[in-house]
């Protein structure tokens, strides 16, 4: 499904260079839950950015679904995204001027759905992640788990192929984090694939395997089940 | 850019901001684009005004709709009498005058001088009206500053124009020099055709500087003809007022068709307004636009930097935006929607308080000042046009800020890295 080859990413500031990964060899197969983990400066969200056509990468090839994804132009990035990928961040990034009905429900607009075709489909999303009542509300109207929960039911409402996660429980309470990974386990197990960066040992052992970078560098690589 | 799903996007999101925006912040936006537009109209429309009040001066007081002159031959209108029969028998006549007018010359101070004195005289035009035809025409006695007005039966009694009374005159012209110590009452000696004659000053008129009552010395028609030896009715001009919403135009061509122009210049008002003053007009609505484009460019700036301010603290959101899939074209032309609706709801509050209040007040009562009592020109195709170019700029204004954030890094945007 995703296959990464000796990607680099270098980041320039002035004279200085840093290299942030270092050459990175990475794949998952269709239907696979990875964890990404490592210590901070590792390179993880840096991974996890590149391989969601976030940022371009200095070197290296992306592959999707066999396609060389590096090599898109700007649109065809832009309809990956809108398709193909799931986002969810870890400051769970919704648009405060939306409703949670109102978020979901945007991305559906773009691939040209009729607006209550799109709000429907939102519904039946946030529903899925428990925040039936929670429609109209605005994200400074709810808990940093049910922003979360909003952001997850965004990321996977139109059925990505792909759904990244950036730290999804490193601003959530124990109880909200729970909430939070019972749901991936949820889509992983009705055949997700889900790549997330996270430092939770505890929440990277519900995965499939388990990739751990340091200096940018992928140092270890094993299944977890 | 301007595909369906752009636009329907764009205006979902410029839909939801705008409604979540503070109201203050929104009212000011849209104050500063009233403000422009007002200044982009009135500005321009109170200088046309004046010049507008120039020409509304000489339709008032001297030329009516249409004015019949005489041939530049003769001086006066042949068979006077029989054109006055037929204007008058027009249905759509409402207010007729005839006018002698002829060159002459005042003096005044003439029993008090000393005989070395050079005489305190002037060049002047002196017109012979009916009294009570002229102001009915054109409410003369209304321009009476000191005095009184003609009346019927007067004799050896003149009004004079502003500009023959030094204490009202605007300076020396050539030809032209100011009477002093000319009050009512005062005897002045007026010469025309050769024949002089003593008469009493009864009025004096006072009107702007570019009047056309200011170099006029008025008088009784028949007592100027008396001077001129003239037997007959005949006069030199008819001024006609027609009623409100007749064709000028064709009114002039049923004259021309009907004889009349064998024996006498048939003009509209618009013919017949001095040469120049279309030139004024262009002049001064050149200067208007000017000004107003100043405006335009403040409220272009204006604009640019609330979008810019507004979307450089939305960075964040519009990379959010373009992580999740939506569009560049979609999230510009959602600050474009927002950028049109501050011009639209600006333009049309503006374009209320132009013909809901300012048009109709100012037209009711003028601007005084010290040239002509200025009126408010603001046709509505004009308007229009400087709404449209308004709105456009302001669209323009708003979209350029945020395609610069919008071409930002989508990953630089969501970490807020530069």
């Amino acid at each position: 499904m995703i296959d990464v080859k000796a990607l680099v990413k270098t980041f320039k500031d002035g004279p200085i260079e840093t290299r942030v990964l270092r050459g990175i060899d990475f794949s998952a197969r269709d239907g696979e839950f990875v964890a990404v983990m490592g210590r901070s400066g590792a390179g993880k969200s840096t991974l996890l950015y590149q391989m969601s056509l976030l940022d371009e990468p200095t070197s290296g090839e992306i592959r999707i679904n066999g396609k060389e994804a590096h090599l898109l132009s700007e649109h065809e990035k832009m309809l990956f995204r809108l398709t193909k990928f799931g986002y969810v961040f870890q400051d769970y990034a919704l648009l405060p001027e939306l409703t949670a009905l109102e978020n979901v429900a945007l991305p559906f607009l773009m691939q040209g759905a009729p607006r209550a075709a799109a709000q429907e489909k939102a519904a039946v999303a946030l529903a899925r992640v428990g925040l039936t009542g929670r429609l109209g509300n605005l994200p400074s109207q709810l808990s940093g788990g049910e922003q979360q929960r909003v952001s997850v039911s965004r990321a996977i409402a139109h059925k990505p192929d792909i759904l990244f996660a950036d730290e999804p429980t490193a601003n959530l309470d124990r109880e909200s984090s729970a909430r939070v990974i019972n749901i991936f386990n949820e889509l992983h197990l009705a055949g997700q694939t889900i790549i997330m960066v996270t430092h939770e040992d505890e929440y990277a052992r519900i995965t499939d395997r388990i990739v751990t970078l340091d200096d940018g560098r992928v140092i270890s690589d094993v299944p977890v089940r | 850019m301007f595909s369906p799903v752009n636009i329907r996007v764009g205006f979902y999101l410029a839909l939801r901001q705008l409604r979540r925006t503070s109201v203050w912040t929104t009212s000011l936006i849209v104050f500063v684009m009233l403000l422009t537009f007002l200044n982009l109209v009135v500005v321009t429309g109170i200088l046309v005004g004046i010049v507008e009040g120039i020409s509304n001066q000489y339709r008032q007081m001297e030329t009516g709709d249409l004015y019949v002159t005489a041939l530049d031959t003769k001086d006066y209108i042949e068979n006077s009498q029989q054109v006055l029969a037929f204007v008058r028998a027009l249905p759509e006549t409402k207010r007729v005058t005839a006018r002698s007018s002829t060159g002459g010359r005042i003096e005044a101070n003439y029993l008090t001088r000393d005989l070395n004195e050079k005489p305190n005289e002037t060049a002047a035009t002196v017109t012979g009206i009916d009294s009570v035809a002229e102001n009915a025409f054109s409410g003369l006695s209304g321009e009476i500053g000191e005095g009184q007005y003609l009346a019927p039966g007067d004799y050896d009694a003149v009004l004079l124009g502003s500009q023959f009374v030094d204490r009202y005159s605007f300076g020396e012209m050539p030809g032209l020099t100011p009477l002093t110590n000319v009050y009512p009452g005062t005897k002045i000696r007026l010469t025309v055709n050769g024949a002089t004659r003593e008469m009493t000053v009864k009025g004096i008129i006072v009107s702007k500087a570019n009047s056309p009552l200011a170099l006029k010395v008025f008088m009784p028609g028949g007592q100027l003809r008396q001077l001129l030896g003239r037997t007959d009715q005949n006069v030199s001009e008819i001024a006609v007022r027609l009623a409100p919403g007749a064709d000028r135009a064709a009114l002039r061509d049923l004259l021309v068709r009907s004889g009349i122009a064998e024996n006498a210049k048939v003009r509209t008002f618009e013919d017949s307004i001095p040469n120049g003053i279309a030139e004024v007009t262009g002049t001064f609505a050149a200067i208007g636009n000017a000004i107003s484009s100043i405006g335009l460019v403040v409220a272009a700036i204006t604009i640019f930097i609330v979008i810019f301010i507004n979307a450089i603290t939305r960075r964040k959101f519009i990379g959010i935006l373009k992580g999740i899939g939506i569009s560049g074209a979609a999230i510009e032309l959602s600050y474009m929607f927002q950028s049109f609706f501050y011009a639209f709801m600006g333009a049309g509050a503006g374009f209320a308080i132009l013909y809901g209040f300012l048009v109709p007040y100012i037209s009711a009562h003028p601007i005084a000042l010290p040239i002509s009592n200025a009126v408010l020109v603001a046709p509505l195709s004009s308007t229009v046009f400087r709404i449209l170019i308004l709105v456009v700029t302001t669209i323009v204004a708003g979209y350029l800020p945020a395609r610069m954030i919008v071409r930002k890094n989508t990953l630089d945007s969501i970490l807020g890295r530069n």
